[in-house]
């Protein structure tokens, strides 16, 4: 997170609401982040989240009549939510490109697979027609695609999932953008197809140079490859922090749930997979107060009414983190949760009357910390 | 695919087979009017009628009937001849096919053009007042039957008793050998009543489809690549949208060239389907036969047609 160089994208205070016959969906609710050239930028959420959102209105693929945009998107001194229609065009696919999470039903059935990266290439170069098929079989190539010769003739159907994953990151390199976003890019191949992939988008990165923001609800994605992320929930930031920070000192209860429901191999097998208790909010009548508390095993009376905004945390200014808890209490529970105690056991310690139902104790709790 | 072929067209001729048993056996299975007297003239003597039954074959058992019929056919391509005109089945649907021929291609032209141009632009601007014209007039025009919309269009149009006489009414078909431009006047009444219930349909069809298309995430790669909203639309939309319209339309023209009956009677239009329309008033077997094979051939065809075009159109889809 250093900020001596000018981010290639500046997204600030973005929100997108969308109106619908049930009411107005606010997908997206004043968020800020950035991403310097070259850097890996993790958003992680669940469905419905407002993660996809954010990633489709920077490539412009929301405007619309019903919906309403507002913020700044900075692309290189380009806001991004003003731009003309034409110049927009203009940088998607080419200045910033974009994959998606399932590749059969992303890449058109009846195109072969060159015809659908040539089409990029054209779409934004003034190549010859054979100029553009060449070098369509050298990305084939490049993202590791057997045979390229003969696989640039064939269909999207003929592809088994990997490799239409390949072709559809090929394509999306087809013009050397300087950002590459990435949705959901493993969530539909096997698991070892999976590692293959992001070990590729990792590898072209560092090739090419490029920026990337990958969107996923899989930690585990980003682990290996984020240099930052940012949790999000109910179309908010909750928690932002390179990912050593993130994954060592985790701030956010649903962070924390997010961490416990990966199955990970270097914890004992007999060691229960915690669920997030609930469901994601509806985004049309939000939760009063903090969005997560309806979800929150450590939520008290005034979590309800007071909406937490994004900080630094105390003792580290780069983590931000939007959580109510005070940071010792934080701490503490996180403490509690890595040695395997479960949620209901560390409750006490963020409400103490939870626990001592006798005596309403005063917040914040002065010995509820060592019990 | 050359095998697949093969083996439909082996089934074609197993079809029409059938249908040929199937008509016959409906003809003299169901009540009819008795062709023998229907073709000896006011008050025949018993013996005449008999006689001309002798002539005509038809005292013998239907089986031997269909027997020598089927004979014919296969050997010589004879279709038989005509019990009322004694012309030969196989020279009169050939004389009456060209009216028939114009009349459906026009129309498909008319149709498949309106359809198609009013489908994606209902889709693309979707709930506009367009749209909502669009697919309210394609509602009228689906509800309104042919003969009807035929007579309304005749007293409006037509050149002898229309209010607006602007085009010539029944009865002014002229075949296109003879006359190019008075064919090409005389049809465009016809072809435009014939097309109006297609056209609706084919509409309401391709903007549903298209639609529909427009959400898939292929679209949203589509522009993710930074192709014009035109190229997204037509190059990407429509050629996924349009396939059911290609089903649709090779059946609808195969079925119509078996005889468009409703509007080729109205307009009075010596066509296949008033050629089927006569014969089956004059109980005129031979006919009921010829119009009825041809009608099956027709849709057979297009259908086999149709199979194979959505083996180019779909590449996912190959026979083996």
């Amino acid at each position: 997170m250093s900020t001596d160089a000018t981010p290639l994208l500046d997204v600030t205070d973005l929100r997108v609401a969308f109106t619908t016959d049930d009411g107005i969906v606010h997908a997206v609710d004043g968020i800020s982040y950035s991403v310097m050239p070259g850097t890996t930028l993790g958003i992680v959420g669940e469905s419905g989240s407002g993660k996809s959102v954010t990633s489709l209105t920077t490539m412009g693929l929301t405007r619309g009549r019903s919906t309403s945009v507002s913020g700044t998107i900075m692309f290189e001194g380009r806001d991004l939510l003003t731009l003309p229609g034409e110049e927009l065009r203009q940088i998607r696919g080419n200045e910033i490109a974009m994959i998606f999470q399932d590749p059969l039903s992303s890449l058109h059935p009846f195109y072969k697979v060159g015809a659908q990266l040539s089409e990029t290439i054209l779409a934004h170069r003034n190549d010859s027609k054979a100029a553009a098929r060449d070098r369509s079989i050298d990305l084939l190539e490049l993202v590791g695609i057997p045979d390229p010769h003969r696989r640039v003739d064939q269909y999207p159907h003929e592809f088994s999932g990997g490799m239409r994953q390949r072709a559809m990151i090929a394509m999306a390199l087809a013009n050397e953008p300087k950002l590459l976003i990435a949705d959901e890019p493993t969530t539909a191949l096997d698991v070892t197809v999976q590692a293959q992939i992001l070990a590729l988008i990792a590898e072209l990165q560092g090739r090419l140079g490029m920026a990337v923001i990958i969107i996923t609800h899989d930690l585990g994605v980003v682990a290996e490859i984020a240099d930052e992320i940012a949790v999000m929930y109910a179309g908010r930031i909750v928690e932002h922090a390179d990912t050593k920070r993130l994954f060592a000192a985790p701030e956010h209860p649903y962070t924390w749930g997010l961490l416990k429901s990966i199955p990970r191999l270097d914890t004992p097998r007999n060691e229960e997979l915690v669920p997030i208790q609930g469901r994601p909010p509806s985004l049309i009548n939000r939760p009063t107060g903090c969005h997560f508390h309806p979800r929150c095993p450590y939520v008290s009376e005034e979590h309800k009414r007071i909406d937490p905004k994004l900080e630094p945390v105390p003792s580290d200014p780069e983590h931000q983190v939007a959580c109510l808890l005070p940071a010792s209490v934080r701490a503490e529970i996180w403490r509690g949760l890595k040695a395997g105690r479960p949620a209901e056991e560390l409750r006490r310690l963020a409400v103490p009357e939870a626990a001592a139902a006798t005596a309403a104790a005063p917040w914040p709790p002065a010995e509820g910390s060592d019990a | 695919m050359a095998k697949y072929i093969i083996r439909r067209l082996l089934w074609v001729i197993v079809l029409l087979f059938l249908v040929t048993l199937l008509t016959f056996v409906v003809f003299y299975l169901l009540p009819s009017a008795d062709p023998a007297t229907l073709r000896a003239g006011r008050q025949p003597s018993p013996a005449l009628v008999a006689q001309i039954r002798h002539n005509l074959g038809l005292d013998k058992p239907w089986y031997t009937q269909y027997f020598n019929y089927m004979r014919a056919l296969v050997l010589h391509f004879d279709f038989g001849y005509s019990y009322q005109s004694n012309v030969a089945v196989r020279t009169l649907i050939f004389s009456r096919l060209p009216a028939t021929i114009s009349l459906t291609v026009g129309a498909a032209v008319v149709w498949l053009i309106s359809g198609i141009a009013v489908g994606i632009i209902s889709a693309v601007r979707r709930r506009s007042k367009f749209d909502r014209a669009a697919m309210g007039s394609a509602l009228v025009a689906i509800s309104a039957p042919v003969f009807w919309l035929g007579l309304l269009s005749l007293f409006l149009f037509a050149d002898d008793i229309g209010k607006i006489p602007i085009f010539p009414g029944a009865g002014s078909y002229v075949p296109l050998s003879q006359n190019p431009e008075k064919w090409f006047t005389s049809l465009i009444m016809p072809w435009f009543v014939l097309a109006a219930s297609f056209a609706a349909i084919y509409a309401r069809l391709l903007r549903a489809n298209l639609i529909e298309v427009m959400s898939e995430d292929y679209i949203r790669t589509a522009r993710a690549k930074g192709l014009t909203e035109r190229r997204v639309i037509f190059h990407h939309g429509v050629r996924a949208a349009i396939t059911p319209i290609v089903t649709a339309a090779g059946l609808d023209v195969g079925v119509l060239l078996g005889g468009a009956i409703l509007t080729e009677t109205v307009f009075n239009i010596p066509g296949v389907g008033r050629l089927a329309y006569d014969s089956i008033l004059a109980g005129d077997l031979p006919m009921i036969q010829g119009t009825v094979l041809l009608g099956a051939f027709f849709i057979v065809i297009a259908n086999l047609v149709v199979d194979v075009a959505y083996a180019f159109i779909d590449p996912r889809v190959r026979y083996s």
